[in-house]
């Protein structure tokens, strides 16, 4: 005979101002097999706990029902106090009488009504509970990091400084990412080089470290613990091994005039290439589709040139697969071509120029030596007009939101311009500055008053050529929105930060949720900021959302230590909600027919074929199996099971129909 | 370390004056609009207070002499209201008095503000005469310079009887005071450190 305990909460004035929590207790302890059911103010308090627990004990309840909040909000709770006094916990179930009644109704009897109703289905699914063991699930204590930017190297090496393994897989031929080609960060204005190149050194030489670049995730399987990630390494078309990185290839190349992609298209580079000097690992590859061998079948010059031999144009893609525990996506971000803004010239004009351009014209390391030179003919431009929100907060434009960083680099630009060029003068058409952080609205209003930028409050509407200049028409909006033409030299747009281009398809590799402007999603916005919904991934950095440096400095590290806290323990548990494929005693063995539908419909591919065997060796017969540590519960395969063999732990068809069949 | 303010045609602009003469930025204004939210007159003003600053910060050409020729500039009572709540403390009275100064020097002041011009003259032509205000001279001479003959002349017999009105000027004691006030002042018109009205 079942012996169910009911607890009704009022969760203060939640449940308690709109239902009748006495009437329905009182109406809970008449229900057949409830054999204790009492109300209470607060039930996940510790008196509530206690009430809950001292009942199990005194009456030997076999079933506990609490009538409260979501099973969201306090299952745990009262599933390990039930824990706690000897009851398996999967013998508690939550009767939902506050987001499901009392805070979607009126105060009235049917509203009590509809809560003992409530309370009567869970009665009658707890006595066909049983009780379930958590299970265990063993951690593969290596973790893979997608992108080598810096959120990508600050995640590597703060799990790797944990003292765990760590895969770090970089697409392009070099780690260091945008960060490598920017100029002076604000708002400190040091040196991006300086401070993140000792980070890609490290990187490199940690013994903890893999690194794999000029590699891509081919695909991804798995679960939390347990994934297997295969890793393609395009050819480079060199080998790393004998490589030295003494460069004589690249002085040797043929093809001089490709437009260098680390320089933002505004130098030139080779077609066997470092893309900058500090790269990591400072070993050339061998772009294919430009290079002269490649396109005619002759040439061989960098072979020739090559002191150690090591170029091999016969290389061929390498697949590694490799398996991890945890997986951190720090895949970074791209910026809007000028070629996006027909309004400003649809990217015809030379002088005008996206901001990751202008970092390449102040970078030291960049095409002009950090001299501000005008691409179209190199000379020093006296007049210079930078817009921000080009392309940002422009729904017509189909993205809506602040990029975020561009109110921050665009001071940063006309101040390094103003520090640069003396006699000229800087102009900032924006909509609003937005300088939230740490020194960053006194860096912004240094702009202003110490060099002078003038900031216009109004966007551009056009810019076009005229007798050599850039004519910029804007407008005032601070003087009754009165017109204000610029006659720029150079025009530099502070284009929008983007997903990826292949974000989407990245997402759906590692099988995780991404929103309408395909950054990726994290698990919850505010509390559980560098997980994402699907269980052993972290995100960190601009694949999430526009930020800035600091910021993904610090997901990234957050990131780190969900990882390293994951690799804390030898094993995860987790609820034993699966599906099950019954078993029966011989003859019968089981009811599958092994018609392995299920197999086709599992989106987890976490349906086996078991096998079985009479003593002899013999194979009877060949049934489904769930692998209970893939298995996400979601009950597709029970719905499709045509004979009805499996089943759904903690909600089997039997107290589902049970719980209907109460009301 | 502050960089050149010149106008758009490379001329120095006079933002770039005003700082020099009254060691106020214009550039410090990050146009919140307080300064105009409590001027008492700005709603007769053609220039708010912080377009008067927006106009200076951007410099266009046109923009200083719009500033120079606006009625603002003479408008303004110098009550201090704005400077008292500027959140960045640009001294805006400051920066008006300058102005009006400049503006006369050049000759472009706003027609409308004649009146307000022959008002500040006569008031200092009484201060230097006599060391003190005195009433009956400052209407004298402003109806003079205005032709404003019958404006007002029914309260001077109020006035009168009541003994707000003396018919002779006071002298001070320190008479050779103000006098050497305004001959410095007149000897080097554009000093910061003197805060006069020229006029």
């Amino acid at each position: 005979m079942p012996r169910i305990g009911v607890f009704i909460c009022h969760c203060g004035e939640n449940i308690g101002a709109t239902v009748d929590c006495a009437a329905v207790a009182q109406a809970a302890g008449r229900l057949p097999g409830v054999v204790h059911a009492v109300d209470y103010k607060y039930m996940c308090s510790d008196p509530g706990q206690s009430l809950i627990k001292e009942a199990i004990r005194e009456k030997r309840l076999t079933g506990v029902v609490v009538g409260a909040c979501s099973p969201r909000m306090h299952e745990p709770t009262f599933r390990r106090a039930c824990a706690e006094a000897g009851l398996n916990p999967f013998l508690c179930e939550m009767a939902n009488l506050r987001e499901h009644c009392s805070w979607v109704h009126e105060k009235g009897e049917v509203t009590t009504q509809k809560a003992i109703d409530l309370v009567r289905m869970l009665v009658e699914k707890v006595k066909r509970n049983r009780p379930l063991t958590p299970i265990r699930v063993p951690i593969t204590k290596r973790a893979l990091v997608l992108g080598g930017g810096i959120a990508g190297i600050q995640a590597a090496l703060d799990i790797a400084n944990a003292g765990h393994k760590v895969v770090l897989v970089e697409r392009d031929p070099s780690i260091g990412g945008h960060m490598a080609q920017l100029s002076e960060t604000f708002p400190t204005l040091d040196c991006s080089q300086c401070i993140l190149t000792p980070r890609m050194v490290e990187v490199a030489q940690h013994p903890n470290i893999t690194l794999y670049t000029y590699s891509e995730l081919e695909s991804l399987d798995g679960f939390i613990g347990n994934f297997r990630a295969t890793i393609r390494k395009k050819a480079r078309s060199v080998d790393e091994s004998l490589c030295t990185g003494c460069g004589a290839c690249i002085q040797k190349c043929a093809q001089k005039k490709i437009p260098s992609e680390f320089n933002a298209g505004l130098g030139r580079r080779t077609a066997i290439y470092v893309p900058f000097p500090q790269a990591v690992p400072n070993k050339p590859v061998i772009d294919r589709a430009r290079c002269t061998y490649y396109k005619s079948g002759r040439c061989k010059l960098c072979e020739k040139a090559c002191p150690t031999k090591a170029i091999r144009f016969d290389q061929e893609d390498e697949l590694v697969t490799i398996d991890v525990g945890a997986v951190v996506v720090a895949t970074g971000y791209d910026v809007k071509p000028t070629s996006f803004f027909p309004e400003y010239g649809y990217g015809e004009y030379k002088d005008v120029i996206t901001g990751l351009q202008f970092e390449r014209l102040a970078s030291a390391s960049g095409p002009t030596l950090g001299e501000i030179r005008r691409p179209s003919d190199n000379e020093v431009p006296k007049k210079i007009v930078f817009i921000a929100c080009a392309g940002s907060r422009d729904p017509a434009k189909g993205i809506h939101y602040c990029s975020k960083i561009c109110c921050m680099y665009t001071a940063k630009h006309a101040m390094l311009y103003s520090h640069k060029v003396h006699d000229g003068q800087a102009y900032v058409f924006y909509m609003d500055i937005r300088a939230g952080g740490k020194m960053y609205e006194e860096f912004v209003r240094r702009a202003v008053e110490e060099d002078h930028v003038r900031y216009v409050r109004g966007r551009v509407s056009r810019i076009y050529q005229k007798d050599g200049k850039l004519i910029v028409k804007g407008v005032d909006t601070l003087l009754n929105s009165r017109p204000v033409e610029v006659e720029a030299d150079l025009v530099v747009l502070a284009t929008a930060m983007t997903a990826q281009p292949d974000a989407e398809e990245l997402a759906q590799k590692l099988k995780v949720s991404y929103d309408g402007d395909k950054f990726l999603n994290e698990a919850h916005p505010k509390l559980r900021p560098v997980e994402m919904n699907t269980a052993g991934i972290f995100v960190a950095g601009a694949c999430q959302a526009p930020k800035d440096i600091p910021e993904t400095v610090a997901q990234a590290s957050g990131a780190a230590s969900k990882v390293a806290g994951m690799f804390s323990r030898d094993e995860l548990s987790r609820e034993p909600v699966v599906a099950v494929v019954n078993r029966q005693p011989p003859p019968v063995w089981s009811t599958c027919v092994g018609c392995f539908l299920c197999e086709t419909a599992c989106a987890y591919q976490a349906i086996e074929r078991e096998e079985i065997r009479g003593r002899d060796g013999s194979l009877i017969r060949t049934i489904a199996k769930v692998n209970e540590s893939v298995c996400q519960g979601c009950g597709t395969c029970v719905a499709l099971c045509r004979s009805k063999s499996i089943d759904l732990q903690g909600y089997t068809n039997e107290q589902v129909y049970a719980e209907l069949l109460a009301l | 370390m502050s960089a050149p303010v010149k106008h758009a045609d490379g001329t120095a602009g006079l933002a770039e004056a005003v700082a020099a003469a009254t060691g106020e930025s214009v550039f410090n204004c990050y146009q919140c609009g307080k300064c105009t939210a409590g001027c008492p007159l700005a709603e007769e003003m053609d220039l708010a207070p912080n377009q008067v600053l927006r106009l200076l910060q951007l410099g266009q050409p046109g923009m200083d002499e719009e500033v120079l020729g606006s009625l603002s500039i003479w408008l303004c009572l110098t009550c201090e209201q704005c400077s008292t709540r500027c959140p960045q403390e640009v001294d805006i009275p400051k920066i008006t008095d300058w102005l009006r100064q400049e503006s006369q020097r050049r000759g472009v002041a706003n027609k409308k503000a004649k009146a307000i011009l022959a008002f500040h003259k006569s008031f200092l032509d009484t201060i230097r005469r006599g060391g003190r205000l005195h009433e009956v001279g400052l209407i004298t001479t402003f109806k003079l310079r205005t032709w404003r003959l019958f404006q007002d002349v029914l309260v001077a017999p109020k006035l009168l009887a009541r003994g707000k009105l003396s018919i002779l000027p006071h002298r001070i004691e320190g008479h050779a005071g103000v006098k050497r006030i305004f001959e410095r002042c007149e000897a080097e018109p554009a000093n910061p450190a003197h805060k006069g009205d020229q006029a």
